[in-house]
């Protein structure tokens, strides 16, 4: 019953209540995605510019940022919610939708492209079937361009599931995703 | 039983990236097998990049490098007797004496590579924290004429003088100052704040808190890239010792001075690393670039007093304060002060980082250094600064590196990395690519900026496929040349302003990759 009540109130709101009330009706939610968005902001909402540490740790957290969570972070935080969706699609870093099992990030920058960067990029995509900001069909990658991992002077470089690759040619990309793939099959 | 033999494996991104990790286990699994008593420590890169993993062990005469060792590899060198510093296919003698480093003069990275980034006991043995008990002595004013003294100028790419932002700061009354450490090292062929992050985390500390100090700033952040999650680990870890020892808090050092800082995180945005835009990233809003003046160091994080500096330019402080101005600014030439890490990257054979004085030329770096281009091929081009730096041509290489005779060549040295590339190299593809990044990556404040780089690539392409009609070309040209006028005057940040340094260089030097045979200015002379 209370939940219930919290909800549609959740549901109602424009975002510019913020504070305890919302917090503690978003935590006794149902949905254990905004429960845990309310944990974690109940966490770090006090400490100065808490934004995206909040977005940070709720994307470690569900794998991404979900719609739903937005309101109740703009609640907490005394933002609208249009600022925080705002803020979410400014850092390609941050995601609305979950990824798949895998990210790979590929280097396109300049320093891996007088390596043969550009040749690994058309490999990656070809291996996997899918564009740059898109994933594998059979939900294996997802494949991300990045602009630089500070591995310059062994261009190309690429990285998977937050694990750095240098020197990489394309037979060595197949066979380090083979290896991401044997680690959690 | 004799004391164990170290054994370095760096544990750097870099070495990380070609399987240092293996390497270190494989030396562990087959010491033990063997009964030989080994202990690995994990120390920072040298900067040696192209022999990594460069695995060091210690011997009487000092400590001996091998690499780039494959794990495959450990078994063999066993068998060769590396232990003692015996002879091996990937034997590289003694570390020092190495001509790559030997060669190179080493303030700002003096620890980096050589000690277990995390132990504080390594750091202090190694000369750190000499700089900063100085500093708990000395007047906060004293500090500041110190760094002015130095000539020290920001080492992140604007190449402003630290000493007078300080001066600033110190002098904006507040009830609250920042120390911001801008660690959003995102441009390719970059990478020396990272080695540094990861590789002598405490001369970073140890930097922001004489800053703090000097200006009356109590509290620190260090902003770093998320794509540098190696560097942001280690810097967390290095934070929590050092608040346990008292190096960071309530009581630095027993002085009964305030200062902690904190590591936060970008998000993936290149825009994030100019200052003003890292502010409104740290306050958690999109990192679009403010205007100026207020500067932030009068009204900068939340609105307070803020000193924003590189990494560098901050773990370059402890020395210039433990050896003393002078000691700093007589390295260089001209108003290039000290050393600058330069960054080797792209196509070269021995790609890294090599800390030299201001003075040197590119040509140096790259045959002496760098040993020329990595696929055998003549190199043709060289951007340096970053993404929107020049490109420079060979008649250019043996201009001294200094900030005012880069600037009388209109290219710029930023952050000091260089990326180089052979013969086979489009030009005006490269120029395509530096308007596209600068679309990708805008913040979309300022028209010039926004739109302009995406006028830009569709007129590069318009040159690119301008077909046989010579007049045409000539005419989208004289638009790119127009276009890029506009973004340089009209921009408010050094992202648009300066995208258009690698389009114009690109088509002076290297008119004949746009289907035109010269390209009005005339192209300059070295």
């Amino acid at each position: 019953m209370h939940q219930r009540e919290a909800k549609s109130d959740l549901a109602s709101s424009g975002g510019a209540r913020g504070g305890k009330m919302a917090l503690d009706a978003a935590q006794a939610s149902a949905t254990p995605a905004i429960a845990a968005t309310a944990r974690i902001l109940a966490q770090l909402k006090d400490q100065p510019g808490p934004l995206l540490p909040v977005l940070h740790a709720v994307q470690h957290e569900l794998g991404c940022i979900p719609a739903e969570a937005v309101q109740t972070i703009a609640e907490a935080l005394n933002l609208s919610r249009a600022e925080v969706h705002g803020v979410i699609t400014f850092y390609p870093h941050f995601r609305s939708e979950p990824a798949a099992r895998h990210t790979l990030e590929v280097c396109r920058a300049e320093s891996c492209q007088s390596m043969g960067g550009e040749h690994l990029a058309a490999h990656a995509r070809a291996k996997l079937g899918c564009d740059f900001h898109a994933s594998a069909p059979d939900g294996s990658f997802t494949l991300e361009p990045v602009y630089c991992l500070g591995l310059c002077a062994q261009s190309p470089a690429v990285m998977i599931d937050g694990q750095p690759h240098a020197r990489v040619t394309p037979d060595k990309l197949d066979r380090l995703l083979a290896r991401a793939q044997e680690t959690t099959a | 039983m004799s004391a164990p033999i170290v054994v370095y494996v760096p544990r750097d991104a870099a070495a990380l990236a070609v399987e240092a990790d293996a390497v270190a286990q494989a030396i562990e699994r087959i010491a033990d097998e063997r009964g030989l008593s080994v202990q690995v420590v994990r120390n920072g890169s040298r900067g040696l990049l192209w022999l990594e993993p460069l695995v060091e062990v210690t011997t009487p005469a000092g400590r001996v490098a091998y690499g780039p060792v494959a794990p495959e590899d450990v078994a063999g060198l066993f068998d060769a007797g590396w232990l003692t510093g015996a002879e091996h296919p990937l034997h590289q003698g003694l570390t020092e004496e190495i001509p790559y480093l030997k060669q190179q003069e080493r303030l700002t990275f003096a620890r980096v590579g050589v000690t277990d980034p995390l132990s504080l006991h390594d750091y202090a043995a190694h000369g750190g924290l000499t700089g900063l008990k100085r500093a708990l002595a000395m007047e906060p004013g004293h500090i500041i004429d110190e760094m002015v003294t130095s000539g020290l100028r920001g080492r992140g790419g604007a190449a402003f003088p630290t000493g007078i932002k300080w001066k600033t700061v110190a002098g904006s009354p507040s009830d609250q100052k920042y120390i911001v450490c801008n660690a959003d090292e995102g441009d390719s062929g970059t990478f020396a704040d990272r080695l540094l992050m990861e590789g002598d985390p405490y001369v970073l500390i140890e930097g922001m808190t004489i800053a703090g100090l000097a200006v009356g700033a109590t509290y620190g952040y260090i902003y770093v890239r998320s794509e540098y999650p190696h560097a942001i680990e280690t810097l967390e870890a290095a934070i929590t010792r050092a608040r346990t020892v008292g190096w960071l808090g309530n009581d630095v050092h027993g002085s009964g001075r305030r200062f902690d800082l904190e590591v936060r995180k970008g998000a993936g945005a290149y825009i994030c690393g100019e200052e003003t835009s890292l502010l409104e990233s740290l306050e958690g809003k999109r990192g679009v670039v403010r205007a100026k003046p207020p500067l932030p160091a009068i009204s900068g994080l939340f609105g307070k007093p803020t000193v924003i500096n590189n990494v560098i330019s901050l773990a370059t402080v402890p020395i210039i304060l433990a050896k003393g101005a002078a000691y700093y600014r007589d390295y260089g030439v001209g108003r290039s002060h000290g050393t600058l890490p330069f960054q080797l990257a792209g196509n070269l054979k021995q790609g890294g980082l090599v800390e030299k004085a201001f003075g040197l030329s590119l040509r140096d770096l790259l045959y002496e250094f760098g040993g020329g281009s990595a696929s055998g091929r003549p190199l043709r081009a060289v951007q340096v600064g970053g993404p929107l730096g020049a490109y420079l041509p060979e008649s250019q290489w043996d201009v001294p590196l200094d900030y005012e005779a880069y600037i009388q060549i209109s290219a710029m040295i930023g952050h000091g990395g260089l990326v180089a590339f052979d013969d086979t190299v489009d030009m005006a593809r490269m120029a395509r690519y530096a308007m596209e990044f600068c679309a990708i990556e805008s913040c979309g404040k300022c028209t010039p900026c926004r739109i302009g780089s995406t006028r830009g690539v569709e007129t590069i392409d318009k040159i690119a496929a301008g077909g046989a009609n010579p007049q045409q070309r000539a005419q989208q040209v004289h638009l790119l040349r127009d276009l890029c006028d506009t973004m340089m005057g009209g921009s408010l940040c050094a992202l648009g302003g300066m995208a258009p340094y690698p389009v114009l260089s690109a088509l002076n030097h290297f008119p004949q990759d746009f289907g035109i045979e010269s390209s009005q200015p005339a192209a300059h002379a070295a």
